[in-house]
């Protein structure tokens, strides 16, 4: 049976303080660089939110995304989300499985049909359906009959934001993005591979609080946690501003914590708060641990050339290629030099002597 | 295309077209310069023609005929762009990092500051000889269409470059774009041009040696 | 076969080669040649720029010889080079220019442009494109022996009055001398006084040498004009003099580009070397002298300057000999700006002088020379070129300068010790 009482119930039945859940609004109104007095509209929104029911689809996913929002040594914030929500269907969280999950999802949608939130994680493949199934159903068929009556797409990951890992080349099973399949719903990516989990909860308390989407930018990602790079935040930032740069791991420079850009980090082309928000409740970010970022929040970023390349440097070889274009160029010089060699012989032969009479 | 399919795109496909039509066109343009020969010299020589050649590669950077107020201006400000270029292309760690894919080995940079004092140096340069171009009457004479071309694309390079080290104008991943796709224009478009010089120049000046050398004379 | 544009371009064609195609290549429009020019420094007028003289023959190679060029030819885009731009180009390749190298020496990329207008000439004279007074000049030279009209008869009478004068024999048609001397008909006609002078050097050093009735004239209208047929010509008579003589050197007189013509340019026209080496009288004045065998007395205390031919100093190599001789007769000897080879042209080589239309030209733009000579403020001027010399004295007095131009030769003579006997 459906659990939809108010959050504000809920939180009370679970023994979740009035000032813990305060804490909670605060910080996603900061989060979200909200103005300050919004973490009030927040929590007295939040308190009489009825729990939306929130239907979970995972494709060609590693359950990674899964993992970032869930796993935790202690109780973090981020999994207070599932209380404000009906996490209604959900592959690696629910109890039930086969039929009986399948009718917990049709049930869940039939009862708020128009209203539900669809969360996608994992890549579609649109190749062969047989790569991936529920039951007898393609994921293709499986993810558009569950979104017809969706409010809004909450696309978590890279894979389900833009194709993912899967959807590196070669792309065997055809994996594409929830966005180039579905065309009629609001979508919102919240990339990244893992995505950051305190995004996930942002965007979800986000709507929540002002039932709508939050501001996205062009890539359909929330303005407030993309809109900027993790070079624009980089704790390093000043000395790739002075040309200290680490020339290999464990080098000198690498140990003063210098700048990974000659070590391919993609920190200036990728959009992610990874620098502030940082990860494991704010503990770190790879480039604190001392790798450069992948750049995993940006579409394609498997395709991007190698990690270790830097970003002024080609992602192809250009060596062979120009000895080539060498070789070529010698050739036709060649050819040409000896056609202009006998247009000047031709005109030489032609050569009638000047004589007097010619002035 | 998304922005980062025209990233990849600009690092990978273009630029090896771009390279590809460099040193294809500058291959063929000095070999075929070089093919189309000189007729025997039959007089008896004074002197050689390889170390006088040779000689003047070097020393015509640093001769200076009996030169007017506008002849300094032309060299010394040509000097300021072509030290300021070179020096701007060549030693920011960035630019660096470029070269030692293609070239298996580096050197040290310089501080990025530095370059940018010099990648303005040269942008005012190149915007002086731009205005001496247009008011200088011998220059309005003798220059074309090419002259303005090349050195639009010659810009370019030099002002997004800037624009992209000090977060001016676009973002840092589309101004990485523009940059890239500006020198792959300038790249293309050298063996075409008068810009074609930064080879010629070099056989020029030892034909020139050459010439003057075999009767004797050190030019 | 009559000129026309066809044979012009044909003939431009012909004197492309590597470095005309790579100097074309290298011009970056920076217009620094102009600042070398003495044309554009004392006119200001940009159309005397020394490349922009190269702009139809520039065309012809973008067309013929440049892989867009032909592409654009053959698709009818471009521009082909007309017979009224070379007639437009007339003046500027002949009137405001002498060939004198300057513009060379300072374009930064390395470009000889001198050697490119030279090439230009012939491309303008095989479409009919020169000046009156050059073809006239180029017509006497062919037909009569010089562009003057000097003839034997008139060389006779200046040997005999030498003779007279120095006591001395002038030898002519002496088969066996080591040198053969040739002259400029400038010298024969208004500065004879060379032929005694070296008679009576040659004397004093004691120099096996002689002239050649059948091959007497160094002037070469071919080459000022730009026609190497012409020029092969001309030169040809002088070569074949030295053979039948059989002489080991053929001097070449004070005269600029007829040293370029003989020593540089002649083996190259003929298609042949010389049975023969070719030496400038000043260079051979200069050997004599380091031998001991050139001996001179007193000293001439005149404030003095040399003026450097272009054809013979910064074109021809012989640049320190003048100031050796110098330094024997002349303390008071000074350089003026700019001396040796980045000395300023006279303003009336290379045919400018032949041409009459180019009278009022030359004569304005004297005034660079003018600067230089008030700068040091000499009372004479030496120069080894019977066509500076004269250009300088027009030059001078036109502009009211009260200062005397002697001949090097003329004046190492003068101070010539007694021969030993």
């Amino acid at each position: 049976m459906m659990d939809h009482e108010t959050l504000g119930e809920r939180l009370a039945q679970q023994g979740v303080s009035r000032r813990a859940f305060l804490k909670f609004c605060t910080a996603m109104a900061s989060l979200m660089a909200l103005p300050p007095g919004t973490a009030t509209a927040i929590a007295e929104a939040l308190i009489k939110a009825r729990r939306p029911s929130v239907i979970w689809l995972s494709f060609q996913e590693c359950t990674g995304c899964t993992e970032s929002l869930t796993r935790s040594y202690s109780p973090t914030l981020e999994s207070l989300i599932f209380d404000m929500i009906s996490l209604d269907y959900h592959h690696t969280l629910q109890a039930a499985s086969g039929t009986a999950a399948e009718a917990a999802r049709e049930t869940a949608m039939k009862e708020n049909y128009g209203k539900y939130l669809v969360v996608v994680d994992g890549s579609i493949p649109i190749g062969n359906p047989g790569y991936g199934a529920h039951g007898g159903v393609s994921f293709v068929d499986h993810l558009q009959q569950t979104v017809k009556g969706a409010a809004a797409i909450i696309a978590v990951g890279t894979c389900a934001a833009f194709g993912g890992i899967p959807n590196a080349k070669p792309n065997p099973t055809g994996a594409v993005s929830v966005s180039d399949l579905i065309k009629d719903k609001p979508i919102i990516n919240i990339s990244g591979c893992p995505p950051i989990p305190a995004v996930i909860t942002g965007v979800l308390a986000h709507y929540l609080t002002f039932g709508e989407l939050p501001e996205l930018d062009e890539l359909g990602r929330p303005k407030s946690f993309y809109g900027q790079t993790i070079h624009d935040r980089c704790y390093r930032r000043p000395f790739y501003d002075q040309g200290k740069f680490a020339k290999s791991f464990d080098d000198e420079g690498a140990r003063n914590g210098w700048c990974m850009f000659e070590l391919g980090c993609k920190g200036p082309t990728t959009h992610n708060a990874c620098a502030t928000t940082k990860w494991n409740g704010g503990t770190s970010f790879p480039i604190e641990s001392g790798h450069g970022c992948l750049g995993c929040s940006e579409p394609h970023f498997w395709d991007a050339g190698s990690f270790y390349t830097p970003l002024s440097a080609p992602t192809v070889n250009i060596a062979t290629i120009a000895a080539g274009a060498a070789v070529a160029g010698a050739g036709i010089a060649v050819a040409l030099g000896v056609a202009d060699r006998a247009k000047k012989r031709r005109a030489q032969q032609a050569h009638e002597k000047m004589t007097v009479k010619d002035l | 295309m998304d922005t980062q399919q025209l990233m990849d795109f600009v690092r990978g496909p273009g630029l090896q077209f771009a390279a590809a039509v460099f040193v294809l066109g500058m291959v063929y343009r000095m070999l075929h310069l070089i093919l189309l020969g000189r007729k025997k010299n039959l007089a008896e020589p004074r002197g050689g023609e390889w170390g006088p050649g040779l000689r003047t590669i070097w020393h015509r950077s640093i001769q200076s005929v009996g030169l007017t107020p506008r002849g300094h201006f032309i060299i010394i400000v040509g000097y300021v762009f072509h030290f300021g270029f070179l020096i701007t292309l060549l030693f920011l760690s960035q630019h660096i990092d470029l070269l030692r894919t293609l070239l298996r080995f580096g050197w040290p940079a310089l501080p990025p500051g530095l370059i940018t004092i010099a990648a303005i140096l040269t942008i005012g340069a190149m915007i002086a000889l731009l205005v001496h171009r247009f008011t200088d009457p011998v220059k309005r004479l003798i220059s074309d269409y090419q002259d303005y071309l090349t050195w639009t694309l010659t810009f370019l390079p030099l002002l997004t470059g800037i624009m992209l080290k000090q977060g001016i104008g676009l973002g840092y991943q589309q101004m990485l774009i523009v940059h890239i796709t500006t020198v792959e224009l300038l790249l293309i478009a050298i063996p075409f041009t008068k810009l074609a010089h930064m080879l010629t120049t070099f056989s020029a000046r030892w034909y020139n040696g050459a010439i003057a050398g075999y009767k004797g004379v050190k030019v | 076969m009559s000129t026309s544009l066809n044979r012009g371009i044909q003939a431009m064609i012909e004197q492309i080669d590597a470095p005309m195609a790579t100097f074309f290549s290298s011009c970056v429009h920076c217009g620094l040649c102009a600042d070398a020019c003495l044309f554009y420094t004392e006119t200001q007028d940009p159309k005397y720029t020394p490349i922009h003289k190269l702009a139809p023959m520039r065309r012809v190679w973008q067309q013929e010889f440049t892989f867009w060029g032909k592409l654009l030819s053959k698709l009818g885009l471009s521009k082909p080079v007309t017979d009224a731009e070379l007639a437009e180009w007339e003046p500027l390749v002949y009137d405001s220019c002498t060939l004198c190298g300057r513009c060379s020496m300072v374009c930064p990329v390395g470009n000889d442009i001198a050697y490119m207008v030279r090439k230009m000439r012939e491309g303008m004279v095989a479409s009919g494109h020169a000046p009156d007074g050059l073809k006239e000049a180029t017509r006497r030279s062919i037909e009569l022996g010089s562009p003057m009209g000097v003839t034997i008869n008139t060389l006779k009478a200046h040997i005999k009055h030498a003779e007279q004068e120095t006591g001395l024999v002038v030898p002519l048609d002496q088969e066996g001398a080591d040198y053969l001397l040739v002259l400029s008909s400038a010298e024969i006609a208004n500065f004879s006084e060379i032929i005694p002078a070296v008679t009576r050097i040659f004397h004093q050093a004691r120099v096996s040498w002689t002239m050649a009735s059948d091959g007497f004239e160094a002037t070469n209208s071919g080459i000022q004009i730009g026609s190497s047929d012409l020029a092969a010509e001309l030169v040809n008579r002088i070569v074949k003099a030295a053979e039948r003589l059989k002489v080991k050197y053929v001097i070449s007189p004070e005269c600029g580009h007829a040293y370029t013509a003989l020593r540089w340019e002649g083996p190259n026209l003929i298609g042949r070397r010389y049975p023969f080496e070719v030496v400038h009288i000043i260079e051979l004045l200069d050997q004599l002298r380091s031998a001991g065998r050139l001996r001179t007395e007193g000293m001439d205390d005149t404030r003095m300057t040399f003026h450097d031919p272009c054809q013979m100093v910064r074109r021809g190599g012989v640049i320190d000999q003048p100031r050796n001789l110098l330094n024997m007769v002349a303390p008071n000897f000074v350089e003026m700006p700019d001396a040796g080879i980045q000395n300023w042209c006279c303003g009336g080589g290379g045919g400018v002088s032949a041409n009459p239309r180019a009278d009022e030209l030359r004569l304005k733009v004297f005034s660079r020379k003018k600067s230089q000579l008030d700068a040091i403020k000499v009372s004479t001027v030496v120069t080894s070129c019977s066509n500076c010399r004269s250009m300088l004295e027009e030059g001078l007095e036109h502009n009211h300068m009260d200062l005397n131009v002697i001949g090097l030769t003329e004046l190492i003579a003068e101070h010539l010790a007694p021969a030993e006997k």
